[in-house]
């Protein structure tokens, strides 16, 4: 079949007009310049001892064997995992929930939608600063807990090492939640009807429509929110620094800004390019997965 | 329930006209308790979510001794635009903005005319590796940034535009094109072949196809990734500061970071400048809200 068919589709295949491979190879080197091939210089520079200025030095594995012995590595792998899951984890239960809440065609909606969405097309640098206002000691948040009676809970949200990193989420969250909703509601949207009225008729309560019918019909919007939320927990740089700059003794420290800090602050060039290389790997479980599902998707 | 009401309602057609009646109000009581509890509900979330931003509103327009004297979270008891004024001028704001634009606007254009070449091409002729090639592009959006800032900076040193507005043009269309062809490819491969068999009967060469025909069609899908790629542009931050150094020539997100040092503790002009940053964005979303919604839709993998 195959050596019959291919004559037939032989000739299309050759056809190719110069101007399409054109069309094609002019963006594939654009992308190879900015992208690829500087990728490529990012692993090499890993296993190097870099300042900026000298030729990099080969080090082996010398700088990944430093990450072990240093505290400050081990306290951003430890929140940039922290990060993933509240920061995913929350995202995704509370996107979900907006998406459940707001999911009935009715009057006004559109306008709650928009009001969990806004927040969206906020540049996380500005988020940030909205943020900062209210989290000053005598920013609202403090004089909300002082009116309510719990005085004692006030804190100097960002100062404090025991508060700073979650200060630092909370509003990195209230970006990503509108942007998981509107993911699910497009799910929500593509359920039949007729599989919750026969779950209806069948008796299933409202609980057991949720988990019986809405959630596994969900299961293709979970894969996405998943590699969504994973790629942009790892990317989360912009909140941390304009809010922190990692601090107050790291203990707001993600690897994303650790690494940033050390490659074009301390200029250590080798160990910065280790660090990114840390975070591909975290990364790289996800971006396969991702591009499998887009691969069958191509097909 | 309506498979228990069913029958009663049959039996007792005669006489049990008022039963129903009486039914029926109670579930219209329901229905409304129901839609005011929903209402409730969701009106709460909207309030808690626009918190924040009036709260940055407000205070972009209060005094500075208004604030120095009630504190950040008090209620305003003064009002000036004079904020605006400063953070725009002294704070550098309105140079930094036109940076922006001078980045975003070509950013956005160069990418969606490359990737819609790409996408023409690898959806809609019979390329030797297309698929390959599709996700090899669209591989290089998904990896982290931070594995390129190193080089990419090194990068536009050698071929000599660092520090130059350039260079972040140029990082930014090899960095988001992946994404832009994968999307397109996918809009574009659901095109009938018939139209394109049809054209090419009527003598139409590859550019008369794409441009005539593709294009064309792929209008919604051009319009929801404009509105998107426009905010992920616009609200840069980390290539911005990766290839740009001097503070004349940064983008309205790093300029804010500056202004937040700048004005340490002036709350009213960085919240003026917090809104500044925001509101091309914002009017972007407002004026595309359909088409920003399908954009996001459009990047999931379904």
């Amino acid at each position: 079949m195959a050596v019959l068919t291919m004559p037939r589709r032989r000739p299309g295949a050759t056809r190719v007009p110069p101007l399409v491979l054109a069309f094609v190879l002019v963006p594939l080197l654009v992308e190879a310049a900015w992208v690829f091939w500087p990728a490529l210089q990012g692993f090499y520079l890993a296993f190097t001892s870099w300042d900026g200025l000298a030729a990099p030095r080969s080090v082996g594995f010398g700088n990944f064997t430093t990450m072990v012995h240093d505290p400050v590595f081990r306290t951003a792998l430890g929140n940039t995992v922290l990060w993933l899951l509240l920061f995913g984890g929350l995202s995704a239960a509370l996107g979900l929930g907006a998406a459940l809440l707001l999911q009935q065609e009715r009057r006004g909606i559109g306008f709650y939608r928009a009001a969990l969405f806004l927040p969206v097309v906020f540049s996380l640098v500005a988020t940030a600063l909205v943020w900062q206002g209210m989290y000053q000691p005598d920013g609202l948040i403090n004089q909300v807990l002082r009116a309510v009676g719990l005085g004692g809970w006030q804190h100097a949200w960002l100062a404090d090492q025991s508060t700073a990193f979650y200060a630092v989420i909370v509003p990195a969250l209230w970006r990503e939640i509108g942007y998981v909703m509107v993911l699910y509601l497009a799910g929500l949207k593509g359920i039949d009807p007729q599989l919750y009225e026969a779950a209806r008729v069948d008796g299933a309560s409202r609980w057991q429509q949720f988990r019986h019918v809405t959630l596994p019909q969900l299961s293709s919007v979970n894969a996405v929110v998943l590699s969504v939320i994973v790629i942009d927990s790892l990317r989360s740089f912009d909140v941390v620094w304009a809010l922190t700059r990692g601090g107050p003794y790291h203990s707001s420290e993600l690897l994303s800004t650790y690494m940033y800090s050390t490659a074009f602050q301390s200029l250590r060039l080798g160990y910065g390019s280790a660090l990114a290389v840390v975070i591909f790997v975290l990364a790289f479980g996800v971006i396969a997965t991702y591009l499998v599902r887009a691969f069958k998707e191509a097909s | 329930m309506a498979a228990t009401q069913a029958p009663t309602r049959t039996v007792g057609a005669p006489t049990g006209t008022r039963p129903p009646a009486d039914g029926n109000a109670r579930a219209v009581r329901a229905r409304r308790a129901r839609t005011a509890g929903f209402h409730l509900t969701a009106g709460l979330l909207s309030l808690l979510w626009l918190l924040p931003i009036a709260l940055v509103l407000v205070t972009s327009t209060r005094s500075f001794d208004d604030i120095a004297a009630h504190g950040m979270g008090s209620w305003p008891r003064s009002f000036t635009l004079a904020n605006f004024g400063q953070a725009w001028n002294e704070g550098g704001q309105g140079h930094a903005m036109v940076n922006s634009l001078i980045v975003t606007v070509p950013t956005v254009l160069l990418s969606l005319l490359l990737a819609s070449m790409a996408a023409f091409g690898l959806s809609r002729y019979d390329l030797p590796l297309r698929r390959t090639l599709l996700l090899v592009m669209l591989s290089g959006n998904l990896l982290p940034p931070q594995i390129l800032l190193i080089p990419v900076s090194k990068l536009s040193e050698v071929i000599g535009i660092y520090d130059q507005l350039d260079a972040l043009i140029g990082v930014q269309v090899g960095f988001g094109v992946g994404f832009y062809v994968f999307v397109l490819h996918g809009f574009m491969r659901a095109i009938p072949a018939e139209i394109q068999e049809a054209a090419v009967i009527d003598g139409a060469g590859p550019w008369q196809i794409y441009s005539r025909i593709i294009l064309p069609l792929a209008r919604p899908a051009l319009a929801a990734l404009s509105a998107l790629s426009f905010t992920w542009i616009f609200n840069d931050l980390l290539w911005a500061i990766t290839v740009l150094r001097t503070d004349s020539k940064m983008p309205i997100t790093a300029s804010l970071i500056g202004l937040q040092g700048q004005y340490v503790s002036l709350w009213n002009v960085i919240a003026a400048g917090s809104v500044i940053a925001a509101a091309p964005t914002v009017a972007v979303f407002l004026r595309f809200q359909r088409h920003f919604v399908a954009g996001l839709n459009l990047g999931a993998v379904k």
